[in-house]
């Protein structure tokens, strides 16, 4: 895998592939194609047998109730579950036509690819700008002191947090407010341009105003990544995706349009949840 | 339907279809009454019909505080989405039937002071058509029953064809003896009132399909045209 481009922070571009092996991707093509994924932690079977398109430049929203499998389902998207002791993947995830759980695969190279946001903002104990630098700085993504400025700037300037931190980037990155420190850490994932971002519940910390800021982010994001979002607000699902796919006991019950599923769901546990009837 | 977690919504919800229940019941009794005030000349039911109309809108006035209220609240969602935004709608066209209906009460003192006219029991039969027509949409919608709504709006050709040729009686009519052309023209207007509520209950219908199935009934329904078949 080649990880080093002209500029680090462009977006993927078409025939800018990181393997050679990966098919081209066309429009019709999903970024990310589950196909009968099951997760198992030790004994006990937490996802059963999913299958989901993610599309590029899209938003997906994970919804379902709490132990639904859809942390577990967005952590088999960037291999974290190899991290837990005793969990066992099997079907397949492919991104861009390639299985991520193949042998070849470096997880690290992956996760550069594929980037994740937690719950809690989790910056790192250094300054802003090395928060923003470590990603890039590991990848060998910078030849120069410059270019990795380039990157800070550019990383933040997407995470809408520029103006808020250009005064003040060798404080710690922990002395930002909630809302800040999560869009450091989206600064962060994205300076070393993955091609996807994972988000599992980004604001369930934050207050309603740190939230708009982050959900207007991720509408900007949009239109270069493909995102895909855990959430247990469903307004928020309702208000930045573009589809959305209800979990329930561990399984996939529908996925569809967001619109759809919010205005007409077909199965009725979707309608149950959806309007508050159980959960 | 199971109950919401938080059973104040489904409380909400339920309040909500009291209220259009309650409008429909009044729509529903003005409608017959404006009817029987017309055919039986009976004057005092007239002036009760058009006493009872505030009623209704006043009933409106609450169910869109309500639904308004419900929507900046509880954020309802699918079902409960459509069930909200269909009852505001629903409830316009109660009131409008109301209106309608009021209408129909103060042409029976206009009626009331010319000789009988035969065309007064076309008037009737129509008005009794159309009152099954709101008798049983309103059912339909109690129910939540989209088939019996979808017969509603396929029957309303029915009611269309009836203004149809009630147009045409009360026409040649007139050209028989002018005199009668005062009270031909306001009967004319009763038929047209009338064919109005019957195009309110295929709206109702279509509401009510569009709420339990979550698709909307296709815009054109078959039409017969008073103005063109003459």
């Amino acid at each position: 895998m080649v990880m080093s481009r002209m500029d680090p922070i462009a977006p993927p571009r078409e025939g800018d592939l990181m393997t050679a092996t990966a098919v081209k991707p066309t429009r019709d093509e999903p970024k990310i194609r589950a196909k009968g994924v099951s997760v198992f932690y030790g004994d006990k079977q937490a996802l059963f047998d999913v299958s989901l398109d993610m599309a590029e430049k899209t938003v997906t929203a994970l919804i379902g109730p709490s132990g639904c499998g859809k942390s577990t389902f967005l952590r088999s998207i960037n291999r974290m579950n190899d991290t837990i002791e005793g969990a066992r993947v099997i079907g397949e995830i492919e991104i861009d036509g390639e299985n991520i759980n193949d042998r070849s695969i470096d997880p690290v190279l992956l996760r550069a690819r594929v980037g994740m946001v937690f719950q809690k903002p989790n910056p790192f104990p250094k300054s802003i700008f090395d928060n923003v630098a470590y990603g890039a700085k590991i990848h060998g993504l910078a030849s120069s002191k410059k270019e990795m400025e380039e990157i800070v700037e550019q990383s933040l300037e997407r995470a809408g947090l520029w103006n808020e931190v250009k005064d003040r980037l060798h404080q710690p990155g922990t002395s930002l407010s909630g809302g800040q420190q999560q869009r450091l850490v989206i600064a962060r994932a994205i300076a070393v341009s993955p091609e996807i971002i994972l988000m599992d519940e980004p604001c369930s910390a934050l207050d309603p105003i740190a939230t708009a800021k982050i959900e207007e982010l991720i509408d900007e994001l949009r239109s270069n990544y493909c995102i895909v979002i855990v959430t247990h607000s469903m307004a928020q699902a309702a208000r930045v995706s573009q589809r959305t796919a209800f979990f329930h006991l561990g399984k996939l019950v529908e996925a569809g349009e967001t619109e759809m599923i919010f205005t007409n769901p077909r199965d009725s546990r979707t309608q149950d949840y959806i309007t508050g009837r159980f959960g | 339907m199971t109950e919401h977690t938080v059973r104040s919504f489904s409380a909400d919800l339920e309040d909500l279809s009291g209220d259009l229940a309650r409008m429909g019941g009044l729509a529903e009794d003005m409608l017959s009454d404006a009817i029987q005030a017309i055919a039986t000349r009976d004057l005092a039911l007239a002036d009760t019909v058009v006493a009872r109309d505030p009623q209704i809108d006043n009933l409106q006035v609450e169910a869109e505080k309500k639904i308004l209220r419900l929507l900046a609240l509880r954020q309802p969602l699918a079902r409960d989405l459509r069930q909200t935004i269909s009852a505001l709608k629903i409830a316009a066209e109660l009131e409008r039937i109301g209106d309608l209906a009021k209408n129909i009460a103060k042409r029976a003192k206009v009626l009331d002071t010319i000789g009988p006219i035969a065309a007064l029991k076309g008037v009737a039969r129509m008005g009794k058509l159309v009152g099954t027509q709101l008798k049983q949409v309103l059912d339909a919608y109690s129910a939540q029953e989209a088939d019996v709504a979808g017969k509603v709006w396929a029957r309303d050709e029915e009611v269309d064809e009836h203004y149809q040729s009630l147009f045409r009686e009360v026409v040649t009519y007139m050209i028989e003896d002018p005199r009668t052309i005062s009270a031909c023209a306001h009967l004319l207007f009763v038929a047209k009132n009338l064919e109005r509520i019957g195009d309110h209950c295929t709206n109702i219908a279509e509401e009510i399909h569009f709420l339990v199935t979550g698709e909307q009934l296709p815009t054109e329904r078959p039409k017969v045209d008073a103005l063109n078949s003459n």
